[in-house]
């Protein structure tokens, strides 16, 4: 709460720097804003920049961080009590001293003696402390705001060039932001790499990649089957290469067609409809497909190949037809026909993209010869288009790849090494969130087997993705 | 081609005074039957109108330039001749035109039969993303020309030699067309429309992207060209409308302003505007 007023207190305190220091520039120059280096506003701006930004940086800072300080600090010199106390008995202890002080609530624990008296002494030098780190965070901030007052404001000059100092503020922000988002980046990676490596100390790499059998709940009572063998991935490749296989086959022609479609043959007026309405579909959320697969598709699809099963019952066919007859509701088929569905806007709208790069005077060189709207389409149009086409594929095969609640809701859980699309297989991804969801140790390999398979799909999606845009680019230097 | 005299050529074309040209196109007087005729041809954008009223007459085996100021409708008039305009949304042609007697915009022609009649050039060559050979085959491939590999060979090679592109490209025809220089470009994209043998050849401003070196080598095509075709060419420079064509058709704000002999036209014309225009008082 103070601090949100101390932060209130500094914008204010910098928005009137600004307008001193506004003033103080025009004043150098009798109030001609001509004769200033940069406009009067960038001189408040300078001012109020060094004002403001490092003292609330610093309060911020100890408004996130203060209370593991305070934490740690209390801690020194613990009484012999408390020094008695196992580990996480002292971590209860030191929690409900700080609870006391700050008006939490503290645990049940109950304090006698000796050490009830160190517990009202540490919850004192909590509060204490606390008040100390606060009080002392907010005179440090209005020192350093001085502070920005004192570099800042004598400068102020016609001379200084302060619109170069304000834009130089302002890239470093641009280089902060863009730089976060890079280091999330390579955090995700790290910790991808970190947990995958402990989990091949656990699990040879090879096994993981090339074993057959994926069966992680028995590895996890050690008394049993040992780590080994029940790691093998490829059952959960297989499950996922033949799902994006069956999500292509619905997607690739489908998408590629309302794309030529849409940018060869739809008049404007069809293309402001339709184009809007295939966007809309991507913007259904997956586990929307997600439901759809796992209530709608997927009875559909288990009623219809158990009634062709009961045609056929009986005559020359009747394995197959035995077979159909127990088709589940979850099959490689739904999710992957599902998913095709959800990858139909994205194929089409990136082809539709790429086929209208390819330049209108080629169409109308086709046409003056003579060449119908389809030939052109095939002979021309197309085969300009190929590399983009190939890149948006390969895009689209990297989002089925990667892609979630579909598969987790459609697909099923049993690892089989099939082809059969109406075999229940299961994916990678619905594996790593079958493995990490709800409490789980991070220390057996079951649940780091999870980022070996994270890795694993991550190095996938992104060569598939640099292929891909690689592909792209090079396509686009060609007609620019 | 020895590049002595294409120097001599782009000298020709960058200083040329107009009237030299013009006493060589007199020498060719325009000859032939009328080859299209078009009567009270109008062109509308949506609402806005591009052309009024225009009638004209152009003759066989001859080079017919069109001329006048940027969006006077020279090319619009150009793109009802084969019926490209059908591929722009809301443009309408009202009028006739006819090739050899018949409406082009008649129900009965069929616009696929009628481009393979009426070939064009445009203005930025397009090559398609193809090799050489493949860019000269498609038009006979499309309309089944050849019986055979053989005979498609002999068409790319004569549509290629007629282009005057051979001796370049002989040994490269399997190399893709976009590696041209501009003006070789240009010049392959005329083989192409050669080689389905078209009647007419619709040229729309087919040398603006090209330096004079290469005008000057497109324009010995055209002249070339003449016996064997009908030629309509769209053109901004003045003097080489008054060097290659025998007929000369002047476009104002959409209306044929005036048309006849080259050499009337550049040396006696009964028009006012014609003359500001081609003495280069506006334009």
């Amino acid at each position: 709460m103070l601090t949100w007023i101390a932060l209130t207190a500094l914008l204010l305190f910098s928005l009137a720097t600004y307008m001193a220091g506004r003033r103080k520039a025009l004043a150098t120059t009798g109030g001609k804003s001509v004769l200033l280096h940069s406009l009067p506003g960038y001189y408040g701006s300078y001012a109020a920049l060094w004002v403001g930004v490092p003292a609330a940086l610093l309060i911020l800072l100890f408004a996130m961080f203060g209370g593991r300080l305070e934490a740690g600090l209390l801690r020194a010199d613990p009484p012999a009590a408390v020094a008695a106390l196992t580990a996480p008995q002292q971590d209860v202890f030191y929690d409900d001293a700080r609870a006391i002080a700050h008006g939490g609530q503290p645990s049940e624990t109950i304090y006698a003696g000796d050490l009830k008296t160190a517990l009202d002494a540490k919850a004192a030098k909590s509060t204490q402390l606390g008040d100390l780190i606060q009080f002392g965070s907010l005179a440090l901030g209005a020192v350093l705001a001085l502070v920005g007052i004192l570099i800042a404001y004598p400068r102020i000059g016609p001379q200084f060039r302060a619109r170069n100092k304000v834009e130089g503020w302002v890239a470093g922000l641009f280089i902060v932001c863009s730089v976060t988002a890079i280091l999330t980046t390579a955090g995700i990676v790290a910790s991808l790499v970190w947990e995958s490596w402990r989990f091949f100390q656990a699990v040879p790499i090879h096994e993981f990649l090339f074993g057959t059998e994926w069966n992680p709940q028995i590895a996890m009572r050690a008394d049993q089957y040992a780590g080994t063998g029940a790691f093998g991935a490829v059952p959960l490749f297989i499950g996922t290469f033949l799902i994006m296989m069956i999500a292509m086959v619905v997607a690739a022609p489908i998408g590629l067609y309302s794309a030529i479609y849409l940018s060869e043959y739809a008049n404007p007026l069809t293309r402001s409809v339709v184009k809007p309405l295939l966007e809309i579909l991507a913007g259904v959320p997956t586990v929307v497909y997600g439901f759809f697969a796992a209530l709608t598709v997927g009875p559909i699809f288990r009623s219809f190949f158990n009634w062709i099963g009961a045609q056929l019952a009986g005559g020359s066919l009747d394995g197959l037809a035995q077979y159909l007859m127990q088709v589940q509701n979850q099959m490689a088929l739904v999710a992957g026909a599902v998913m095709g569905i959800m990858l139909i806007p994205f194929v089409s709208s990136l082809s539709d993209d790429i086929i209208n790069a390819v330049p209108q005077s080629l169409r109308d060189g086709s046409l003056a010869m003579g060449a119908t709207r389809s030939e052109t389409v095939k002979k021309v149009v197309l085969p300009a288009a190929l590399p983009g086409i190939m890149a948006a594929m390969l895009l689209a095969v990297s989002r089925a790849v990667g892609e979630t609640m579909i598969v987790t809701m459609a697909a099923g859980l049993q690892a089989k090494t099939t082809l059969n699309p109406l075999d229940t297989v299961t994916t990678v991804t619905v594996q790593i969130v079958t493995l990490l969801t709800g409490d789980q140790e991070f220390d057996s390999p079951k649940t780091l087997s999870a980022f070996g398979l994270g890795l694993t799909l991550f190095v996938v999606t992104l060569m598939l993705n640099i292929v891909a845009l690689r592909i792209v680019q090079k396509y686009r230097e060609q007609y620019d | 081609m020895p590049s002595q005299r294409d120097d001599a050529m782009a000298h020709d074309t960058a200083s040329a005074p107009v009237h030299i040209a013009v006493d060589r196109a007199h020498a060719s007087q325009p000859a032939g039957a009328i080859k299209i005729r078009a009567r009270d041809v109008n062109v509308f954008y949506g609402d806005k109108q591009a052309l009024f009223d225009v009638s004209l007459d152009v003759p066989e085996n001859s080079v017919t330039a069109l001329i006048g100021p940027s969006g006077c409708g020279k090319s619009t008039f150009l793109r009802s001749i084969n019926r490209m305009n059908d591929t722009i949304a809301g443009c309408k042609v009202v009028g006739r035109i006819e090739l050899d007697g018949e409406d082009v915009n008649d129900r009965s022609i069929d616009p696929v039969v009628l481009r393979a009649r009426v070939g064009m050039v445009f203005q930025k060559p397009n090559p398609f993303p193809k090799t050489i050979f493949e860019n000269v085959a498609y038009g006979p491939r499309i309309h089944g020309i050849a019986t055979g590999k053989a005979e498609l060979e002999a068409i790319v090679e004569s549509s290629l030699k007629r282009a005057g592109l051979w001796a370049e490209v002989a040994d490269r025809l399997h190399q893709p067309g976009t590696g041209l220089s501009g003006g070789q470009q240009q010049r392959l994209v005329i083989a192409r429309a050669i080689a389905v043998s078209p009647e007419v050849i619709l040229m729309d401003e087919p040398c603006s992207a090209l330096d004079p070196i290469a005008t000057a080598r497109i324009e010995e095509l055209i002249d070339e060209l003449r016996n064997q075709y009908c030629i309509v060419i769209v053109t901004h420079s003045m003097a080489q409308a008054a060097r290659v064509s025998q007929k000369t058709a002047f476009f104002h704000l959409g209306k044929l302003v005036e048309a006849g002999p080259t050499g009337e036209i550049f040396t006696n014309p009964r028009d006012s505007r014609t003359q500001d225009y081609i003495t280069g008082r506006f334009g």
